[in-house]
């Protein structure tokens, strides 16, 4: 059979207290964020911290779930491109990493790359400004997405959005996303 | 007028809206918050006809996502309404908890969009 203590290992020396592979649905998430807020409870880290970690933690994790939608409608395509992961890293100096990883179309990698790269050339300040901007003048989605995921996690996170489009095929790609919090 | 009293859940605040008295509470991250926000809405409807002299609203969130960033704007939007109509003296009380600066900071945003007036206070411990 698999090798479960060398997965095991895998899993300490690279810090990842949570990981999960599959369907993202509301009631998932529900759990999730109901374990990592227990979790960080009992955290020694400082309660500034924690509240950023939850709140860019519900954000990222609903983007995935705004944006799997999205693409199952759009697109009837296998269930295994429906999938998505994220993993949730805690080092031993407090550092939150959370990384999420799901399958976009390659029609809107475009779109999703200058979005990001467009919020990581700015400065604290830009972002405040860019952010009440698009609050006053964006309508929710049929979902309840805002589009303001992106502009929200790149100021309570403080650290550029770290990404990569790995092409899949002429249709699709994987979409990885890493965000810092410390 | 009738209060309008919607108890917490893990996705959804607390709401006790009552006359001049509105308090929202918890947290307040929703996949879809219009689904959450709007019988608020339908209640600052009806309240902006017969309001009270002077309205406070309390916002105590612990957090909350995007999309109902939106919502809380636009709640905030109908109060300015009815505090443009003459009806009712509106202002807000914004609440952190210590250290929670991402929540100040929120209120802060809040208070440079918004034309009502904001009294952000920290929670203190204990």
């Amino acid at each position: 059979m698999l090798n479960i203590y060398d997965m095991y290992k895998r899993m300490e020396n690279d810090e990842i207290i949570l990981a999960f592979k599959g369907d993202i649905t509301e009631d998932l998430l529900t759990s999730v964020f109901q374990i990592m807020e227990s979790r960080l409870e009992v955290s020694p880290a400082e309660l500034r911290l924690k509240k950023k970690v939850n709140n860019i933690l519900v954000e990222c994790l609903q983007n995935v779930y705004h944006h799997m939608e999205d693409f199952t409608e759009a697109e009837k395509v296998d269930d295994p491109a429906a999938s998505a992961m994220f993993l949730i890293c805690q080092d031993s100096d407090n550092r939150y990493r959370i990384v999420t990883g799901n399958h976009i179309l390659n029609s809107n990698v475009e779109k999703l790359k200058s979005r990001i790269d467009e919020v990581n050339a700015m400065s604290k300040e830009e972002l405040k400004t860019y952010y009440l901007e698009s609050l006053k003048s964006t309508e929710l989605s049929s979902k309840g997405g805002a589009g303001l995921g992106m502009i929200d996690m790149a100021r309570k996170s403080g650290h550029k959005l770290d990404y990569r489009f790995d092409p899949l095929n002429d249709r699709i790609s994987f979409f990885s996303l890493l965000i810092t919090i410390d | 007028m009738n209060s309008l009293h919607i108890p917490g859940t893990a996705k959804t605040p607390a709401v006790d809206f009552t006359d001049g008295a509105l308090e929202i509470s918890g947290k307040s991250i929703p996949e879809n918050s219009i689904e959450f926000y709007q019988p608020l809405y339908d209640w600052l409807d009806q309240y902006g006809q017969q309001a009270a002299k002077s309205t406070i609203l309390k916002v105590r969130l612990e957090y909350f996502n995007t999309s109902s960033s939106k919502c809380l704007l636009d709640v905030f939007r109908k109060l300015e309404a009815i505090q443009k109509s003459g009806k009712s003296q509106v202002s807000v009380t914004w609440m952190y908890e210590e250290e929670d600066e991402d929540m100040m900071e929120a209120g802060e945003d809040y208070c440079e969009i918004v034309g009502l007036p904001f009294t952000i206070e920290k929670i203190k411990e204990g």
